[in-house]
């Protein structure tokens, strides 16, 4: 177990190294001086001062100037946005929890909505409701999320105005940056109408949220579907049967655990789909996110922004998907010898 | 107190104005800038000037100053100063005395003096008075006691208290400035601000929003908001969107072809308004050809500016005859201006030697602009429209920045382009767009230097009643049809859109947007 470990977190690091090294290389592709695009400050400005914030030794060699840099990355000192002139780390840090949060809203209901639907068909398997879901599924997955974003905008706020069409909160509600999560953010401070506030988030929440959820839903039935199929194949179903159990005494004790284990790693990797899509989405609905603010920073030719940006967004995916990988391997130590990296 | 009634709409809504504003400011200091963004974030909210514009006459009244007198000479002005006018309480600064003659002398020695402590923070240019020579101009401000200031010209100017009515010219607190020094943290003079206006900056992100809330001690008895929020929203489509949804309660610069939009709606207004402002198309007078009047004559005879202005404004423009809008009273509407004849155009090309016809570029801006939303189009047709007397067009356009610096240097033949005047002072017009000086100021895009029309805009300047001004600006208009340095094409309404509920909300015709008295009903 501890050579699993170790293995994955040997994987990990590498792979780290890899992508922070080539953000480190950006500086050199971008256009421009490359300690500006580092650091995000002109030559002028490093000149006068700044030198003892960012010593890159730009006169040494890549691989020490390579070693500053990281030596710079680990202390939270990642330059400066050549657009607002803020502190990149400080703008990623209040930017990034939106996106997690409009993820994790997607998530939830696409598992709360796709895996009972995608049961659902596998227990009526060959019959009229399979035949529905499956096609309502394939319908959904083919829907480019922007366009269905567009669409439910068009509908829902423009012709029936029930939602607002951009950010998260009004900006009447002035709540005090304390985590970034804004619901945690309102529970934490102590603003007159926390309730209504709520209620802004949540109607803020609903058309963006739903826009992303519709793909990773559609996904998850499809995936539970044939996961519950092929538990029910089994032969220790059939045997359950034969004891004379009902169905739902089947499903209970031995269909719902055996299936769900299967599509816990499947979720995983649906993360980076997830991601994407929220990165899509919230330049759509002006949501104060990650990936709203990347665009922005590829539209002012931002380079440390993007640079910074890219590097956040690719790290967290790959910590992701290991860790996942990872607790997937010790929970279920079939696996280890089993076909691996199926989707 | 909400917990009994959990789903209603919260109180805070329907006591502020959420305005989606194009951009974020440069800074909160119009002296720095003449951005109409940094204008409509600051000028009129945060700060007050010594006088005013009328809205609807154009005419000069009180403000911070309650009367004013001027010298027989023309020279010294007197201003008498409003008392008990109290400055922004911010949280790092609160005022400890009222508004006196020291803010007049701290604000305007700011510009005038390169030897104020605060003349080079903030980077020490002041385009507006510099393009005006204000600084020059002036010769001595002085305070006389408190509440009285002097000022002291070199030579006599009569458009001197409209620029002082200008959204340029704000009041900021001394006091503010002094307690800054101490604390050594100078440049947020002009980034946390203080000044006397109706609402105080509370908060700014850089693309997202800027939040005012109401100066509970605004000397005058006017409506005000609790609270004023611009939403920054660069897409104007998307402001649209926003404003149909109420996300927006205003919203600025919408879109020409959209406006057909906001009319259809019941829940909107439109309110269209005569702009201060010119578009029009110049020849750079430095350049031969083109320092010959009778081809620029042919050149502007060749085109049918009625079609431009259907292309480019579809009906938000009339045709320009002088460079000052009907709306101003230099305006001459009996001028013998240059009507469509392309066959005209043709023989008067041949007379002058160019039987063949030439080439030439059109420069045009890559901006959308409110006297010329579209140049690169109004480019294409004009080019559509020389080639029918021989002249072959190259269309030539760069960033916004690059653009105006290589203007400035002349490198052009001809360019599209316009100017909006930041007062109802006809000179405003006049000065910039034609006077020799301003070829190096780079607004004179004709490049044009006549000592004859720059000895009438001199000599419009020494009278103070407006008929003998008149008589001057008539001269020069006349002087200019006369040698076509540019062809005036249109003056541009200006376009404002807000929800129905929004009450008393007026299109400024002189510069940026003003919220102080405008309120909000509960739909």
């Amino acid at each position: 177990m501890n050579s699993v470990v170790l293995r994955y977190t040997n994987l990990m690091v590498i792979t780290l190294i890899v992508l922070s090294l080539f953000s480190f290389a950006l500086a050199y592709l971008f256009p421009g001086h490359p300690i500006e695009n580092l650091t995000g400050l002109s030559t002028e400005q490093l000149a006068s001062g700044y030198q003892h914030a960012f010593n890159y030794a730009s006169g040494e060699s890549l691989l020490v100037q390579y070693w500053h840099y990281m030596a710079a990355l680990f202390n939270g000192n990642w330059g400066f946005s050549f657009h607002t002139g803020l502190p990149l780390y400080e703008e990623i840090k209040h930017v990034l929890p939106a996106s997690i949060e409009l993820s994790a809203y997607a998530l939830i209901i696409s598992v709360l909505v796709g895996i009972p639907l995608g049961f659902l068909a596998a227990l009526n398997h060959h019959k009229t409701t399979d035949y529905v879901l499956l096609s309502v599924s394939v319908l959904g997955y083919s829907i480019p999320v922007f366009w269905l974003a567009l669409l439910a905008i068009m509908g829902f706020s423009l012709q029936l105005g029930w939602f607002p069409l951009s950010g998260r909160i009004s900006l009447f509600y002035e709540v005090p940056v304390e985590t970034g999560y804004i619901v945690l953010d309102i529970l934490l401070s102590d603003i007159p109408n926390k309730r209504s506030a709520l209620l802004d988030v949540v109607q803020h929440s609903i058309l963006p949220t739903l826009s992303i959820a519709v793909v990773t839903t559609t996904l998850i039935i499809r995936i539970t579907r044939r996961s519950v199929i092929e538990t029910l194949d089994t032969e220790f179903v059939q045997a359950a049967y034969a004891r004379g159990l009902s169905t739902y005494q089947v499903l209970v004790r031995h269909g719902i655990r055996n299936a769900l284990i299967p599509i816990f790693p499947l979720l995983a990797m649906q993360f980076t789909t997830l991601l994407t899509n929220a990165m899509i989405v919230e330049t759509i609905f002006s949501w104060p996110g990650l990936g709203n603010w990347l665009i922005q920073a590829i539209y002012h030719q931002d380079y440390p922004a993007i640079r910074a940006g890219m590097l956040t967004v690719s790290a967290l995916v790959v910590v992701f998907t290991m860790s996942i990988e990872l607790t997937i391997r010790l929970m279920d130590p079939r696996r280890r010898r089993v076909r691996r990296g199926t989707i | 107190m909400t917990g009994c009634k959990p789903f209603i709409t919260p109180q805070t809504m329907s006591n502020g104005i959420v305005y989606c504003a194009e951009g974020s400011p440069n800074s909160f200091n119009p002296q720095l800038d003449t951005s109409g963004t940094t204008i409509d974030a600051s000028s009129h909210q945060i700060y007050d000037r010594l006088l005013d514009f009328d809205q609807e006459s154009g005419a000069v009244i009180p403000a911070l100053a309650t009367s004013w007198s001027i010298s027989k000479d023309g020279l010294v002005y007197t201003f008498q100063l409003r008392k008990n006018v109290k400055f922004h309480t911010i949280d790092t600064f609160s005022p400890s005395r009222i508004f006196n003659a020291d803010d007049v002398l701290f604000s305007f020695n700011r510009w005038r003096l390169d030897t104020h402590p605060y003349h080079y923070v903030s980077g020490g240019n002041y385009t507006y008075t510099d393009s005006l020579g204000l600084a020059q101009l002036i010769k001595d401000i002085k305070r006389v006691n408190g509440y009285r200031v002097e000022i002291t010209l070199n030579h006599r100017e009569s458009s001197f208290l409209a620029n002082l009515a200008s959204d340029f010219a704000v009041i900021l607190s001394a006091e503010y400035a002094e307690n800054l020094i101490n604390r050594q943290q100078m440049q947020l003079l002009d980034h946390r601000p203080v000044g006397t206006g109706p609402y105080k900056l509370v908060g700014f992100k850089q693309d997202r929003f800027i939040r005012y809330s109401r100066h509970d001690n605004y000397w005058r008895d006017t409506q005000l908001m609790e609270k004023l929020i611009f939403d920054i929203t660069p897409s104007s489509s998307l402001r649209l969107a926003k404003l149909l949804t109420g996300e927006c309660d205003v919203i600025a610069l919408p879109a020409h072809s959209e406006l057909d939009v906001i009319r259809q709606q019941s829940k909107l207004v439109l309110d269209e308004r005569p702009g201060l402002n010119i578009g029009f198309w110049a020849f750079n007078t430095s350049k031969p050809p083109f320092d010959n009047p009778e081809v620029r004559r042919a050149l502007a005879m060749a085109v049918d500016r009625n079609a431009l202005i259907e292309a480019i404004y579809f009906d938000g423009a009339i045709p320009a005859k002088n460079i000052v809008p009907p709306m101003s009273w230099a305006y001459q509407s009996d001028i013998n201006s240059i009507s469509y004849n392309p066959v005209a155009a043709k023989k008067i090309l041949k007379q002058e030697g160019f039987p063949e016809g030439f080439e030439m570029s059109i420069w045009a801006m890559p901006v959308e602009r409110p006297y010329n939303p579209n140049a690169i189009r109004m480019a294409e047709l004009i080019q559509a429209y020389l080639q029918q007397v021989n002249i072959k067009t190259q269309i030539v356009s760069y960033e916004w920045d690059a653009f105006r610096n290589y203007l400035t240097q002349g490198l052009h033949d001809s360019v599209l382009i316009g100017w909006s005047a930041d007062n109802g002072d006809p000179d405003n017009f006049y000065r910039p767009l034609l006077s020799c000086s301003s070829i190096k100021s780079g607004t004179n895009r004709a490049m044009w230097c006549s000592e004859e029309y720059d000895e009438y805009i001199n000599q419009a300047l020494q009278f103070e009643d407006i008929q003998d001004r008149q008589y001057f600006y008539n001269k020069a208009n006349e002087h200019i049809a006369q040698h076509i340095p540019l062809l005036p094409i249109a003056h541009a309404s200006r376009y404002q859109a807000y929800r129905a509920n929004i009450i008393d909300l007026s299109i400024n015709p002189f510069g940026g947007i003003r919220f102080a008295g405008v309120s909000k009903n509960n739909e």
